[in-house]
């Protein structure tokens, strides 16, 4: 058995790490989060240099042909150190639905530019304060035109281009837009975590391409957010660890009572669990790995599991870690709270665990009757 | 990554395998023992049966060396072993403590002589061993032990107690830890044996558990004899040998058994809830859910811990959570199975009610699991010393000779 990375892609993992330590990612979050600005150029830059934004794309593409291992481990890292950048975005979901989707044609024209960073991409998706379903979606695609609008769009108004969702004739359609066009309107919109811009966007008889040109646009759409969950989740797995890290740190160095509070048993079995939760996430974001890179049957089950576990330990890691802090964790000026807000941005992302609890116990539903 | 075995261990797979298939019969679900009904005289006589056949065809206690009765296997090799024998209707459940605690401890401190008299009986099963460490007054914090040995020549004399001793009602051994030096401090003081369950002296009584069951006993010591040969470790170096066996014991101890996710979801596209099947309910498919996550996250755990033996590497720490995860799941799929049969899940059945008391008895060996080996407590103590290198909580007894230590609020 070999359910491990490999030589290699922990060796990129470490690489990762420590440029994202040398860039100074989590002082570039707090800077995006303090500012005006979307997100943190020179950091998406290097990023680009590094050809991570590439990872995927096939060379005929001019990407780098690399599997989705090595991406998984980029994910942990980048979730880790906060990258403030649209990584996620451009090439979790956009990139994904080209690679997936896309006729030869637009992966020609869009996937060289994913690939070197010339442009960024987004999913639009939701629309109202309901989770979107395939009934309940509710911008209008005729005669290649779409109207309506989309809210909480990560990276909205970064990205060059979005995958929309969009019903055509009562059917689930996925459709690129450029941004740049006319009839579009796009709204910056604040949310509990500004190190990630978020964006509502409007379209008016706006001028759109067919993404995929079958009738299964909300399965397709599935497929994508499936495969996006399992680098989500590594993202989470990465977050959770560093606010483990932090509150393991800070418990050392912080005296009570005479003595280090990592020493009383109420903060060692917090840090414990902890543990314990990041150790499950990491093994079933594991799973997910292996399923994402080998096109598993299993994947579907295995997107769900890794997502509902590392959403789950990042939660109680990011909540644990402002408790173990005390009122310092409270403080603006401590990063405990940079954690706190990803790790509700990032449960929100994709979906929420309701959405994929259930999407998990149908999966097992439809394994169970065959 | 993959799920593959490399060719030694896939040809090691079949060997096992064909030596299986012919030897054994394979289960019908996981739960299928096939010894279900049978009481514990039977299932020893029929436990030392198939010991003695594992010791006559080579397949006793993988992970010994040969001489012993072992079978010189590497670390990936018994896991392959256990994988394959966990398909098969085995008997297990009484040598364990014998063969993964008393056996490597004895490799280790006992002479030639004895282990090639204890060893190979132990490996085939003909002698069961206990282990008499916690006492009324000692159990998660063991080192508090205070049975007597005194030495008068080259012969110990024991007084006390000891409880929990999973066995010692069939035992033919057991090995011990002892006070010998109450003005030394407390970890200082320690002296480990083995001995004869049948010396004159030990008495043997049965704990009735919660669930009625009676597996583990009280071992009363009156003026017990033990020769200074079965002295194991230096005098006073008890607890430095004590501590090599609670590691064995970890190793050794594994999920909780009883009804898990799958169980859980069967029951819940079976049955019933407030007019549709309990699966369609949002508040059963959120519970299943997460029981299905952490059970995946245990599976994929040892996975990649078995991924580390493959490579010939120690495993991490990771396998340090299998039982605080798995005692508390199984508690609340018991308590689960049990509501989603409303008012009924409480009645004892009758032979037809199979599920039922698969859910009852998960119920109550749920609340034991997670007190055994190690409660979820001190596990969590030990994954915060010894994984995440946390200090230790502060002692009110370091330092201290051990019988000026406190142990009473009187």
């Amino acid at each position: 058995m070999n359910f491990e990375f490999s030589s290699d892609q922990i060796l990129l993992k470490d690489q990762a790490r420590k440029f994202l330590e040398g860039e100074e990612s989590l002082k570039k979050a707090r800077e995006v989060l303090e500012n005006d600005t979307l997100y943190d150029e020179n950091l998406w830059k290097s990023i680009i240099e590094m050809g991570w934004t590439a990872t995927t794309i096939p060379e005929e593409f001019d990407g780098l042909g690399l599997g989705y291992l090595e991406l998984c481990v980029i994910a942990e890292e980048l979730g880790r150190s906060l990258a403030p950048t649209p990584f996620s975005s451009s090439v979790y979901l956009a990139t994904e639905a080209l690679v997936r989707l896309g006729s030869p044609e637009q992966q020609k024209t869009y996937l060289p530019k994913l690939a070197s960073g010339e442009i960024i991409g987004t999913l639009a998706h939701n629309e109202t304060i309901t989770a979107p379903t395939e009934k309940n979606i509710s911008c209008k695609l005729e005669n290649g035109q779409l109207t309506g609008t989309k809210i909480a769009v990560t990276d909205g108004d970064i990205a060059n281009f979005a995958v929309v969702s969009a019903k055509e004739e009562g059917k689930v359609k996925l459709c690129i837009v450029d941004l740049n066009a006319s009839n579009i309107e796009i709204e910056p919109q604040n949310t509990l975590d500004p190190s990630r811009s978020h964006a509502s966007i409007s379209f008016k008889s706006t001028k759109v391409e067919i993404l995929s040109s079958n009738d299964n646009g909300w399965e397709d759409l599935q497929k994508i957010l499936e495969r996006a969950a399992v680098l989500y989740a590594f993202e989470q797995l990465g977050g959770a660890e560093a606010c483990m890290d932090m509150a393991k740190e800070y418990a050392m160095g912080r005296f009570a009572f005479g003595r280090p509070i990592a020493s009383f048993q109420a903060i060692k079995h917090k840090i414990a669990d902890m543990y314990i939760a990041v150790e499950l996430a990491r093994s079933n974001c594991y799973f997910g790995a292996w399923a994402l890179s080998t096109d598993a049957p299993e994947l579907t089950t295995a997107a769900a599991t890794s997502r509902i576990s590392a959403s789950q330990a990042f939660n109680e890691c990011s909540k644990e870690n402002i408790q173990t802090h005390g009122g310092m964790g409270f403080t603006w000026e401590f990063d405990c709270h940079l954690y706190y807000r990803r790790c509700r941005q990032l449960a929100a992302n994709i979906g929420s665990q309701a959405i994929w609890k259930d999407k998990l116990i149908n999966s097992l539903e439809r394994a169970n009757q065959i | 990554m993959d799920f593959n075995d490399t060719p030694e261990e896939a040809s090691f797979r079949k060997e096992v395998n064909d030596w299986l298939s012919s030897n054994a019969s394979l289960k019908k679900s996981p739960q299928d023992s096939g010894m279900a009904g049978m009481g514990e005289e039977d299932a020893l006589k029929n436990a030392k049966k198939w010991a003695a056949k594992l010791y006559e065809s080579g397949w006793s206690c993988l992970h010994w060396p040969k001489e012993y009765g072992g079978r010189g296997s590497t670390p990936i090799e018994r896991v392959i072993w256990g994988q394959e024998a966990s398909k098969y209707k085995v008997p297990g459940g009484f040598f364990e403590i014998g063969q993964g605690m008393a056996g490597p401890v004895l490799m280790m401190y006992a002479t030639e002589d004895q282990k090639k008299r204890y060893l190979p009986p132990m490996a085939k099963g003909e002698e069961v061993w206990c282990q008499l460490f916690s006492e009324p007054g000692a159990g998660s914090d063991l080192a508090g032990l205070k049975t007597k040995a005194v030495l008068d020549g080259d012969t110990w004399t024991i007084n006390g107690q000891k409880i929990w001793t999973s066995g010692a009602h069939y035992s033919d051994y057991g090995i011990l830890v002892t006070r010998s030096d109450p003005t030394a401090q407390k970890h200082k003081g320690l002296t480990y044996f083995f001995l004869d369950m049948k010396s004159p002296g030990v008495e043997v009584r049965p704990i009735k558990q919660i669930s009625g069951g009676a597996n583990f006993n009280e071992v009363y010591f009156t003026d017990v004899k033990i020769p200074d040969e079965q002295r194991l470790g230096s005098v006073g170096d008890g607890w430095k040998v004590a501590l090599t066996t609670l590691m064995n014991e970890r190793l050794a101890v594994g999920d909780a058994s009883g009804p898990d996710f799958q169980e859980a979801f069967n029951l819940a596209c079976g049955q019933d809830l407030n007019g549709d099947l309990a699966i369609k309910d949002g508040s059963v498919r959120d519970k299943l859910a997460d029981w299905y996550c952490q059970s995946s996250g245990l599976k994929y755990t040892k996975y990649r811990n078995i991924s580390a033996l493959s490579r010939g590497e120690t495993p991490g720490p990771q396998a340090s959570i299998t039982k605080i995860v798995s005692g508390n799941k199984l508690q609340e799929i018991a308590n689960f199975g049990m509501d989603i049969m409303d008012a009924a899940g409480i009645v004892r059945p009758d032979s037809s009610g199979a599920e039922q008391n698969m859910y009852q008895m998960g119920f109550f060996g749920a609340a034991g699991i997670r007190i055994a080996g190690g409660t979820d407590e001190i596990l969590k103590n030990i994954i915060s010393e010894q994984v995440l290198g946390l200090p230790q909580d502060m002692r009110a007894d370091k330092g201290i000779p051990f019988n000026e230590i406190p142990s009473s609020n009187k």
